[in-house]
């Protein structure tokens, strides 16, 4: 179909990327959090795949072709909204650093199905992606989100596997550690016990 | 192989993903067999894995489909000239 667009039966493009309208929105919005941006960016994602689809030569499926281009879209609408507090927070870490300890629970076992049924729960999951440290966001919304494999995500990010592996697991245990206090109903998302976003991570990562 | 807890918490991510070898595999599960502590570690990060992949998670904003083929139409229309 990709050959028959680029021949010219243009009115195809539309068929071609039905089934990923759903991947490119999400992987966009997952790291912007923000509807209107979300939508804009994936329409131009769209737009820029179609100026582009003579560069695709297949080597990659075309889902983490245009994965790339989404998650390219992503970052510099991220780039352009970020202040000078919040890449702060991504500057200090390094590969090698960092305490990853998940939240210790000793009163609570599993979350309730209903739990999961929850919208309110739904919202503060995708806070706390947003919150997550970009390098880390990007990794956790290609593996878990979009569930590409390690390999896709590695090369949709211009990066290797192992670095892939690394940084899940540290998105991972960072979303375990900031939701479960939230699921045992002590909210650290509102009201008083609401952290600075910089100090949390400050703590996260001594 | 005996594991500590710390050492357990590093492997949490590779045994959800099924990326221990055998050998690893035996110790983490040996551990959580007798760790409450780990056990619930692991099922509060598998379930927030399970909330993750649920489509109603990341819903699409209602009409984007239509939005997005109106726009991207109109684009092709001006690149095609």
């Amino acid at each position: 179909m990709i050959a028959r667009v680029l021949a010219g039966e243009r009115e195809l493009y539309h068929e071609l990327i039905r089934p990923y309208e759903r991947l490119v929105y999400v992987t966009i919005f997952a790291i912007l959090k923000n509807e209107t941006e979300a939508e804009d960016g994936a329409q131009e994602a769209m737009i820029s795949a179609f100026r582009n689809l003579k560069s695709f030569r297949g080597e990659a499926k075309f889902s983490t072709w245009l994965v790339t281009i989404a998650m390219n879209e992503a970052r510099k609408r991220l780039r352009r909204a970020k202040t000078a507090a919040e890449n702060s927070l991504n500057e200090p870490l390094e590969e090698s650093e960092g305490d990853f300890t998940p939240a210790v629970l000793t009163d609570w076992r599993e979350i309730p199905l209903e739990a999961l049924e929850r919208k309110e729960l739904k919202e503060k999951l995708r806070e706390a992606v947003a919150l997550l440290p970009e390098k880390y966001r990007e990794v956790f919304v290609l593996r878990d989100i979009e569930e590409l494999n390690q390999e896709e995500t590695a090369s949709a990010l211009g990066i290797n596997t192992t670095l892939v592996k690394v940084r899940l697991h540290r998105a991972r245990m960072m979303l375990q550690k900031l939701l479960v206090p939230y699921l045992r109903g002590q909210g650290p998302f509102h009201g008083q016990g609401k952290p600075a976003r910089g100090g949390f991570f400050r703590r996260w990562f001594q | 192989m005996n594991l500590e807890c710390k050492h357990v918490w590093e492997h949490i991510s590779s045994y959800l993903d099924k990326q221990l070898d055998a050998e690893l595999l035996a110790a983490v599960e040996k551990h959580l067999e007798s760790c409450e502590v780990c056990s619930a570690i692991l099922d509060s990060t598998r379930n927030i894995l399970v909330l993750t992949a649920d489509d109603r998670t990341y819903e699409l904003p209602l009409g984007y489909s239509v939005r997005l083929h109106a726009r991207l139409e109109a684009a092709m229309r001006s690149l095609s000239g």
